[in-house]
């Protein structure tokens, strides 16, 4: 039952920031637009690992591998908007 | 002593017995054979691109079926054989050899994978059938979404599944080095071959996602129309590129480090002495792996990236050359005053440290951004990759074969023919490549098939080298082969090599190891007690 519970307050958190990445769109502009929907999604990211993907419970190995991982898409993302932010700049 | 057990190979002869395999040896087999098919048409466009070059006129193709031959070249040749070459031939079956293991950690799988490349393969030779796809191997948009009149769609699916198989085998590797390593096995002691596919698989599990997800874009786009590059319906072409070769410049590793580990390997079994700075030639393994993901700008400097970003992924790829710097510098020491036989393995390792090392330096001179606005898009690029690709992971590929033939056959083979291959094979590739850097200082760009004149003469070298080079290729052909039939058996362990694989019988028995063995001491602990003579 605590296990219910427990779910469907993070479920609800989820949609909660899902609400208001939408509403940041709305109202930021520019890179500060595009840096809190990253850090939004980098929150909601982690409570998924943490929670949903039972990475809380898990053995320092598996988090090493799942850390590693997202080191990884940050690499991608950062790199990649190091060229879009920058492309009238220089 | 008790009797041994049956080898792999005389474990059961029906058909069924090998499509139906679990055993990482088998299944290592059919790949080599797949593979080696995939190499012949890979080769044969290859050999149509440079029969068409030695004319300025381009006279032998057209101008559509100038651009199919080197796209089907490049897709068959990276997707088809360098990549899956080393790690899904050698890597099934040393992986579990090496480690004290019985087989993979999922055998099944590992069987899967050999199938799910089999259906990409197919994939392609349909395309190769039906008329081939002219966008290059690196399927630019808008191009590939919105003009080519090739069969993009159907490329990109092959391309799609072949990654599957790729992602599982890392996955398989993964999980097998963490799990399967016999008692006393620790990570100090594994043999570099298998540090290096550990990194490998790094890579495979980790970059191949993205790929497979960049082309169900391009596929979307093609087919529904979806603004994902295309500038006129909002999207980016630049966002492809990026997405690309995130993938691709990983990939290239995916290709030279199993490679590297090979040499390794050879090496320390030809100088006889135990590998210099082991712990620094396994970590540049992983060190290779992760900024092997930091780079990937360098191929987009003349894209209209910024040159912010430029400078930056300028900066990252200079670094990517230290760890792949100490693995040179490691094997010149290991060499050192070692005692060496110059045996074809050997050979082929020096050819290999040859054309890596200008592979790797003309790789540092194009990571500079003003060096590569002049020579990118040309020749030199061309000559680039393929001294890593071509002149390093083949030399690799053909070093590890001739090592380990004895190991995976039972039979030994005519030294002597394999000393004059390797021979051949570096002549011919210098013959080859070294004029089309050159050529592309120049200003040759790639992919035409009509240049000016004065280039000719540099052309017709480049195509008689690899004439020479395709023939020194077909010669294993026929003394392998031949060994089949009618070499002697090869004992155990043929080089005196160290290691668990030549602690088994050669060819090994189904289950690999009678009993687990313990291991007790570092790796390449020469010299080996040479009981055993080829
Ligand atoms: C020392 C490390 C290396 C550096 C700094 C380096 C740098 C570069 C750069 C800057 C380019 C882009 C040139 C251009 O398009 O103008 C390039 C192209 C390429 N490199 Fe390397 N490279 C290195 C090692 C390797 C290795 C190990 C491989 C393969 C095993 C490889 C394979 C390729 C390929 C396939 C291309 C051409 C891709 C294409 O446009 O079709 N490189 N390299
Ligand atoms: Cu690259």
């Amino acid at each position: 039952m605590r296990q219910y519970l427990q779910t469907s307050v993070i479920w609800l958190f989820l949609a909660l920031l899902l609400g208001l990445t939408v509403l940041a769109s709305h109202v930021l502009t520019g890179p500060v637009s595009l840096f809190t929907g990253l850090f939004i999604a980098a929150l909601k990211a982690g409570l998924v690992l943490w929670f949903f993907m039972g990475m809380r419970h898990e053995t320092p190995m598996i988090r090493l591998f799942g850390t590693g991982a997202l080191f990884w898409l940050a690499a991608l993302l950062l790199l990649t908007f190091v060229d879009y932010l920058s492309r009238g700049a220089v | 002593m008790t009797e041994n057990p049956p080898s792999y190979l005389d474990a059961g002869h029906t058909i069924r017995s090998w499509l139906l395999t679990t055993d990482h040896k088998r299944i290592a087999v059919l790949y080599l054979i797949s593979v080696t098919f995939f190499f012949l048409v890979g080769g044969a466009a290859a050999g149509l691109v440079r029969a068409d070059l030695l004319t300025p006129e381009g006279d032998l193709l057209t101008n559509e079926g100038y651009n199919r031959a080197f796209t089907l070249h490049g897709v068959i040749m990276v997707w088809f054989f360098l990549i899956p070459s080393i790690p899904n031939v050698f890597g099934n079956f040393l992986i579990p050899l090496m480690i004290g293991a019985r087989d993979l950690a999922f055998p099944r799988l590992n069987l899967l994978s050999w199938y799910i490349y089999m259906l990409g393969g197919l994939f392609t030779l349909i395309v190769l059938l039906v008329g081939g796809v002219d966008t290059g191997w690196t399927f630019y948009t808008p191009l590939s979404s919105m003009f080519s009149n090739g069969h993009v769609v159907l490329v990109a699916a092959a391309v799609f599944i072949v990654g599957f198989s790729s992602i599982l085998t890392g996955l398989n590797f993964i999980v097998t080095i963490h799990k399967l390593r016999a008692p006393g096995m620790g990570w100090g002691r594994m043999p570099l071959f298998v540090w290096s596919h550990y990194a490998t698989s790094i890579i495979l599990v980790l970059a191949t996602p993205v790929l497979s997800i960049t082309l169900v874009l391009i596929a979307a786009e093609r087919l529904f129309g979806l603004g994902i590059f295309d500038p006129s319906l909002g999207g980016d072409p630049l966002l492809f590129q990026h997405l690309f070769w995130f993938y691709s410049h990983p990939a290239v590793y995916i290709m030279v480090l199993p490679a590297l580990g090979v040499i390794s390997e050879l090496v320390a079994a030809a100088a006889r002495k135990p590998v210099f700075g082991y712990s620094f030639v396994a970590g540049s393994s992983i060190a290779i792996a992760i900024i092997g993901f930091f780079v990937w700008g360098h191929h987009m400097f003349v894209s209209g990236q910024s040159m912010y970003a430029s400078a930056v992924f300028s900066f990252l790829s200079l670094a990517v050359a230290v760890p792949s710097g100490i693995k040179v510098y490691n094997w010149t020491a290991t060499l050192y005053k070692g005692n060496i036989l110059l045996d074809p393995p050997f050979l082929f390792a020096m050819s290999f440290i040859g054309l890596f090392v200008v592979g790797g330096l003309t790789g540092l001179a194009l990571a500079m951004l003003s060096i590569d606005v002049h020579v990118h898009d040309t020749y030199f690029v061309v000559a680039h990759f393929h001294y890593i690709m071509v002149g390093g992971t083949i030399s690799a590929y053909f070093g590890a074969l001739h090592f380990w033939w004895p190991k995976m056959f039972g039979r030994m083979y005519p030294l002597t023919w394999g000393r004059i291959t390797a021979a051949t094979i570096f002549f011919g590739f210098n013959l080859t490549f070294f004029p089309q850097f050159i050529l592309g200082f120049l200003g040759m760009p790639r992919r035409y098939h009509v240049y000016a004149p004065e280039f000719q003469t540099l052309h017709v070298l480049s195509s008689a080298g690899s004439t020479l080079l395709g023939f020194a290729y077909l010669l294993p052909f026929v003394y392998l082969g031949y060994s089949l039939v009618a070499s002697k058996r090869a004992s155990a362990n043929p080089w005196g090599a160290t290691g668990l694989e030549w602690t088994v019988p050669s060819p090994p028995p189904k289950h690999n190891f009678v009993e687990i063995p313990t291991v007790t001491g570092r790796p390449y602990d020469y010299p080996v007690d040479k009981e055993d003579s080829r």
